[in-house]
Order: structure tokens, then C-alpha cells, then sequence
């Protein structure tokens, strides 16, 4: 009789804790690691690209510097590998880095179909084409019978056959497997427009002899959501992920800056107290300490800051805000609440 | 190395130094790696999501290729890109091959001519051309070709109708009418008849020693008859006219200027190896074979194509097989420079588009490997009868 009084309770307890599961093994393996591994662009100016020291620097690097600080506290215990368009899910799947946070579109077919999980979107970006300004075309529709150039392996050469096709244009694509041929052969003439993402173009554009010659035409063809992207195999490294995207979101809605964090640990605001783990415990619940966000502010800055610094008003970008504007400013930026 | 040494059997030898017994565990372990990995892969194909194996080739591409010998469009399948790569690198070879030769064989017969400057020129081209990775000629090449060539609206037009712009080379395109077929059966015709023509001319030489100049009567086995059809059947051939149309020529047949560069990086780089085996080969032939087919009296052209080149060509042809191979497998660096090859729209796009890399890579694998294998039956074939008889 007891003995089935104490499995009953036992059965009891194991079902009434469902959502227990042991920390996530990713977790544990980056601490027992000791850094973090984060999968890269090649070279992207403004997302990831080593600068003259070869430090690595942009969006992309700089959310996993974010991440690296959430985790051990510090910013610089990441290291980061280039992967190139083509390999960049099958190292993510075969776990050669922890992250992939590489200006990648979130798709469904890549969300359902390729075993890896989308953290959320750090930058909402969208086709466009760059042409020389001698060409004088005002719009995308005026392209028909063009030659245009872009990378080969990626949505793009999808999204401008979609767009030729419903437009009934002609066009012929020149598709190179890497960027620097993409550029060089626009700028000798084998084509008349370049396709990308806008923020590549912008990138781009920086990289020709004379930038001023060539414009970036309005019309943007597809939605290219990016952001960073893990193995689908371990959810609680994913929600980690997620949450300190969603954390520096936060951090810049609220007005908690790099510069004024440590005044905002005294804020009676009670949004910015459970960002910041004064009250509650969310970062435990993760498995990380409860300041984590804390750190990640402090060392790498909320989102606008990031932005700002990489891509927008104090990079050679300057790309606007637009849709990367908090929601609050006409933008699609929108974490949901610590809470 | 003596066997003696290791001798397996010896009662003194205990079994793990045995030669036998580790050369079968040897095998054993390999065997079970072999196993091990094919299972893994088996495993791996069978547990994609949704339809497994290769049903992913009928799945449309949503994608455009530049050149397609096929007809192509977005709405066609994986399968189609996989047969319009394929041909694009059939393309690619069988033009690279045979430019390599031509090349190649002057090269070589160059670096031994008796002309001083001649000989040094051609070793230079060797020495320059197979010291510099081919990766970097093909970028050479087609870069150079580019920065050379005007645009569209300043096409160089050397003859009518040809424009020659950094888009490609446009020339008209021959568009047959049904009736064509007939021209085409003349053609036919016309060439076996001339291969008789020849036959029949070597055994009356041989029976009765006159000589018959077989070459007018051939050609004109050759052009005649289609000619002739071809006017009763009112031509049936017209033509396409490459013009200027917004921003760039339509109509007409355009070669592009990726395919120019890559075939003319490719057979620059192959020809130094086959020069090499070509100087090689005719070196090899003993002095003394010249000395005598000039002693008979034959010109040095014939002895050249009588007694020097059968001889010479044993020896060129094996290591010719290895740089047909070569230049094949070579021509996957095409997706440098957007040429669409195999690898280029199929191991490339295809692969990314669709995420099955390990169905993708084997078909690729599996295209590669047996282009190899096909090369290399016809050269052996060729070999063969080219060897040596002894009789």
C-alpha cells in the first residue's frame, strides 16, 4: 500500500512539472567551450565584415557580441567564422557554431524544411536594384530587356525571376557565385542593374569608383526578413537567442541605453526593472544569471544603438531607419514584453 | 620486402604479424566504414521530410539560366536544370578539347622546330601558362575580355549582321524550315559517299598503284547534294537578324561572353599540357625511323605523316586521355565567372533552393563521373587502334 501511495506521488510529480526539461545542451556547451561560435557573412560592409585590424564588425557581428555578453558577461568571448551562402545551413545543421547570424531571410522553407529555427528578425530588409545614374531610370519597370547581375544560391535570383515574370518583362540573369564578381562585372558592363538586398546595394554601392554615379531604384521586390538563426534540435538555446534580440529591442523602446543602464538599475519603471532583472527572475529561468540583459546593453548598446553605429547614422551606410523604426515611430521593430 | 621475412605459417610468427591475418583485418575495418557511411547516407536520403529520395527533380525551379541549349523558362523543373547544366558542360568540353588540341599540337611541334625563335616561343607559352592557377587565368580572361569589348550601343560590326559587344558576340541565327530535314539527308548522303569515294580510291591505289586525288571529288560529294536540294526545295533556311532593341540586341544567336572566356581559359591552360605530351611523344621516336623514311626518299612531310606521328601518337594519346579528363572536370570553375554549368545551376542553386544536398552531390558525382568514364573508353578505343600490331 505505501509503496504504491509513494508511485502514485511520484507519477504526480512528474506530471504536474511538464515544461521541466535540464538546461539546453547548446547552453552547456558554450560554457563548457568558454566562447561562443557564431556563423558570419564573408564580408558584408555593415553587417559583418573584419575592419583594418581584423576585428570583425557590423549588425550581425555585433547581436552575437550581445549574446556572447548575456551568456558569460563579456562581448568578446565569441569567435566567428565566414560562411559562405551556400554552406551556411548545413555548418549550422552539422553544428560547426552555436548561431547563425549571417543577413539571413527568414523563409518558411527554410524555417520547416531545413531543421533550424528563426530567432527573430534584427533587420527587415527588401530586394531593390542599383543602376547607373547615366542610364536615367526612375523605376524598376523601366528594366525591360536588361542584363542584370546577382549572386547565385540565394532567394534573390528567385524573387527577380517572380518579379520579371508578373510584370511580363524580359530580362537576362548573370548569376556569379561571389560578391566581389557581382560588382566587377556591373562595373565593366556586363550588366545593366545589379540586384540585392537594399542594404547590400547600399554596401555595394560603396565599394564603386565613383558611388555618386549609380542609383538605388524605389522599388523594393520581395520581403527579406533577417535575422539569426539556430538548430531547430534544442528550443531553450533558441528561446536564449530570441530573448536577447527581443532584449535590446526592448532596451531602446524603453530608453535604456549603454550610457544611462546603470542610472535605469534605480528606475521605479516596472518594464525596465524585469528587462534588467531587478525584479523577477527571468534570465535564471533561461538558465543565465539575471542581469543578463544588463550585460548585453552595457557592452554592445540596445538596438538602435547598433543600428546606428553599423548601418545607419554613424556608419559610411547611412541607411534610414525605416522599417527597422520601433513601432512606435512608424517602424515594424516590436518585441513582446518581459514578463 | 621478401615474403620469407613474414612469413605466415612459421610456428615462431604469432598471428597479428602475420601478413595475412592484417591484411584481411585491414580489409575487414575498411569494409565496415564503407558500410557505415553508405547506411548513414541511405538513412539520411530516407528520413528527409516530405517525399524522400529524388522526387525534389520535378519540383518547379522558379529560377532563369543564361544560356540553355534546351528550351528553358522559370516554370521548369530541377530535372531540366539538371539537363541544361549537364549540357552547358558538355558544351564547354567538347569546345575546349578541341581547341586544346589544335593548340596543343602546334605548341608541341612547335617547341621543336629548328627555328630558334619559334621553338623559344612556344616553350615560353608552356612555362607561362601552366605555372599560373587556372582559377586566376579563367578571372583573367574574362575580365580582360570585358574592359576590351564597348557596350551595346557601340557594338563593334566587323561584317554585317556580326556585333561584338561585352554582352557577346551576336550573329544571325539559321532558323530551318520543316523541309530542311531533306537538306540535311543530302548532307548525309554526300558524306558517305565520299567516305567510299576514299575507300575505293586506297584499294585501286593498292591493286594497281595509280594514284586518284581524292580531295575535289569528295568536297563535292559533300556540297553538291545539299546544294542541290536545298534549290529544288526553294531553301528552307532563314535567318534571324541580331538588332538593337532597348538595351540590348535581340534575336539572332548570342555567344556570351562567360562561355568565350572560360573555353578560351580552359584550352590556353590545357594546351601546355598537351604540348608537353606532344614534344614528348615525337622525341620518343628513335632517329634512326627519320633517318630511313628520308633514306626511302619520302619528303619530310611524309615522313612526318607516314612514319613519325603513327609512332609518335602511342605515346601522346594516354596522357592526352588524362587532360580530356582534365579539362572536363576543370570546366566546374565555370560558376566563377556565372558561366551556368552542372555545378554552377545544379550543385549550386539547385542545392540551396531546394536543401537536398546529399541527392544533389551524388547526381553530380554520379554526371562527372561517368563523362570521365565515357572520355576514357574513347580514348582507350582509340588507343587500341592506333596500337602497335604485331604481327
Amino acid at each position: 500500500m505505501r509503496i504504491r501511495v509513494a508511485a502514485l506521488a511520484f507519477l504526480a510529480a512528474i506530471l504536474t512539472q511538464p515544461a521541466f526539461a535540464g538546461p539546453s545542451p547548446t547552453l552547456q556547451k558554450v560554457l563548457k567551450n568558454g566562447y561562443l561560435r557564431c556563423g558570419v557573412s564573408e564580408g558584408l560592409q555593415g553587417f559583418s565584415t573584419p575592419d583594418a585590424k581584423g576585428r570583425w564588425t557590423g549588425l550581425d557581428v555585433d547581436f552575437c557580441r550581445a549574446l556572447a555578453a548575456a551568456i558569460f558577461g563579456d562581448a568578446q568571448k565569441v569567435r566567428f567564422t565566414p560562411a559562405s551562402a551556400k554552406v551556411r545551413f548545413t555548418a549550422l545543421q552539422s553544428g560547426e557554431y552555436d548561431v547563425l547570424s549571417r543577413n539571413t531571410t527568414w523563409t518558411m522553407s527554410r524555417d520547416v524544411q531545413l531543421g533550424l529555427e528563426f530567432a527573430g528578425t534584427i533587420y527587415y530588409d527588401g530586394q531593390g536594384f542599383m543602376v547607373p545614374k547615366k542610364l536615367n531610370i526612375k523605376s524598376a519597370k523601366q528594366l525591360n530587356g536588361a542584363n542584370i547581375c546577382t549572386n547565385t544560391g540565394t532567394t534573390t535570383e528567385l524573387n527577380l525571376a517572380d518579379y520579371f515574370r508578373s510584370n511580363k518583362l524580359k530580362y537576362t540573369v548573370i548569376a556569379f557565385e561571389r560578391e566581389p564578381e557581382v560588382v566587377a562585372a556591373y562595373d565593366s558592363g556586363r550588366c545593366d542593374a545589379i540586384t540585392t538586398d537594399q542594404s547590400g546595394l547600399y554596401a555595394e554601392r560603396l565599394t564603386l569608383k565613383n558611388p555618386a554615379d549609380h542609383v538605388i531604384l524605389p522599388e523594393i521586390i520581395s520581403k527579406e526578413p533577417l535575422g539569426p538563426a539556430v538548430n531547430q534540435s534544442d528550443p531553450q538555446w533558441g528561446d536564449i537567442v530570441r530573448w536577447t534580440l527581443f532584449a535590446l529591442i526592448n532596451a531602446e523602446e524603453l530608453g535604456v541605453t549603454s550610457k544611462n543602464v546603470d542610472q535605469m538599475l534605480k528606475s521605479p519603471n516596472p518594464e525596465i526593472r524585469r528587462l534588467l532583472g531587478v525584479e523577477g527572475s527571468f534570465g535564471q529561468s533561461m538558465g543565465l544569471s539575471n542581469d543578463w540583459a544588463v550585460r548585453a546593453i552595457k557592452q554592445v548598446g540596445n538596438y538602435g544603438e547598433i543600428f546606428e553605429r553599423n548601418v545607419g547614422q554613424g556608419s559610411p551606410l547611412k541607411i534610414q531607419r525605416g522599417l527597422n523604426a520601433l513601432w512606435k515611430h512608424g517602424g515594424l521593430q516590436y518585441a513582446p514584453p518581459v514578463r | 620486402m621478401t615474403d620469407a621475412a613474414v612469413s605466415p605459417g612459421s610456428a615462431k610468427t604469432p598471428w597479428w604479424r602475420s601478413r595475412r591475418v592484417r591484411g584481411l583485418i585491414v580489409q575487414a575495418v575498411l569494409l565496415a566504414a564503407i558500410a557505415f557511411a553508405l547506411a548513414g547516407l541511405v538513412r539520411h536520403v530516407m528520413s528527409e521530410q516530405g517525399a524522400s529520395g529524388f522526387s525534389f527533380l520535378n519540383t518547379t525551379a522558379g529560377f532563369d539560366i543564361i544560356q540553355h541549349l534546351v528550351p528553358y523558362s522559370e516554370t521548369s523543373t530541377y530535372g531540366r536544370v539538371l539537363l541544361v547544366g549537364l549540357l552547358n558542360t558538355l558544351l564547354v568540353a567538347v569546345l575546349g578539347i578541341v581547341f586544346a588540341t589544335i593548340l596543343g599540337f602546334a605548341i608541341g611541334i612547335g617547341q621543336l622546330s629548328s627555328n630558334w625563335l619559334v621553338a623559344k616561343l612556344c616553350v615560353s607559352y608552356v612555362e607561362l601558362l601552366r605555372n599560373v592557377p587556372l582559377l586566376l587565368q579563367i578571372f583573367f580572361w574574362y575580365f580582360a575580355v570585358l574592359r576590351a569589348l564597348p557596350g551595346p550601343r557601340e557594338s563593334f560590326n566587323p561584317i554585317a549582321d556580326v556585333f561584338i559587344n561585352n554582352r557577346g558576340v551576336y550573329v544571325p541565327r539559321p532558323e530551318a524550315a520543316p523541309e530542311f530535314v531533306w537538306v540535311g539527308a543530302a548532307f548525309l548522303v554526300g558524306v558517305v559517299g565520299a567516305f567510299w569515294l576514299r575507300g575505293w580510291a586506297r584499294d585501286r591505289r593498292e591493286l594497281t598503284g595509280q594514284r586518284f586525288n581524292t580531295l575535289p571529288a569528295a568536297s563535292a560529294l559533300v556540297v553538291l547534294p545539299p546544294l542541290l536540294v536545298g534549290a529544288l526545295t526553294g531553301f528552307p533556311l532563314s535567318f534571324s537578324f541580331p538588332e538593337l532593341e532597348g538595351f540590348n540586341f535581340v534575336g539572332g544567336l548570342v555567344i556570351i561572353p562567360e562561355l568565350i572566356a572560360l573555353v578560351v581559359a580552359l584550352s590556353a591552360y590545357t594546351a601546355t599540357y598537351i604540348a608537353e605530351a606532344v614534344r614528348a611523344g615525337i622525341s620518343g621516336v628513335a632517329g634512326g625511323q627519320r633517318e630511313a623514311a628520308l633514306a626511302l626518299g619520302l619528303t619530310r612531310g611524309q615522313m612526318l605523316r607516314l612514319v613519325v606521328v603513327p609512332q609518335a601518337m602511342r605515346q601522346i594519346v594516354p596522357p592526352l586521355t588524362s587532360q580530356y579528363l582534365n579539362l572536363t572536370k576543370n570546366s566546374s570553375l565555370a560558376v566563377a565567372i556565372a558561366y551556368p554549368d552542372l555545378v554552377s545551376i545544379f550543385a549550386g542553386t539547385t542545392l540551396n533552393q531546394s536543401g537536398h544536398e546529399v541527392e544533389v552531390i551524388a547526381i553530380t558525382m554520379g554526371v562527372y563521373l561517368s563523362l570521365s568514364l565515357i572520355t576514357s573508353a574513347l580514348m582507350n578505343w582509340y588507343n587500341a587502334r592506333i596500337a602497335l600490331t604485331e604481327r
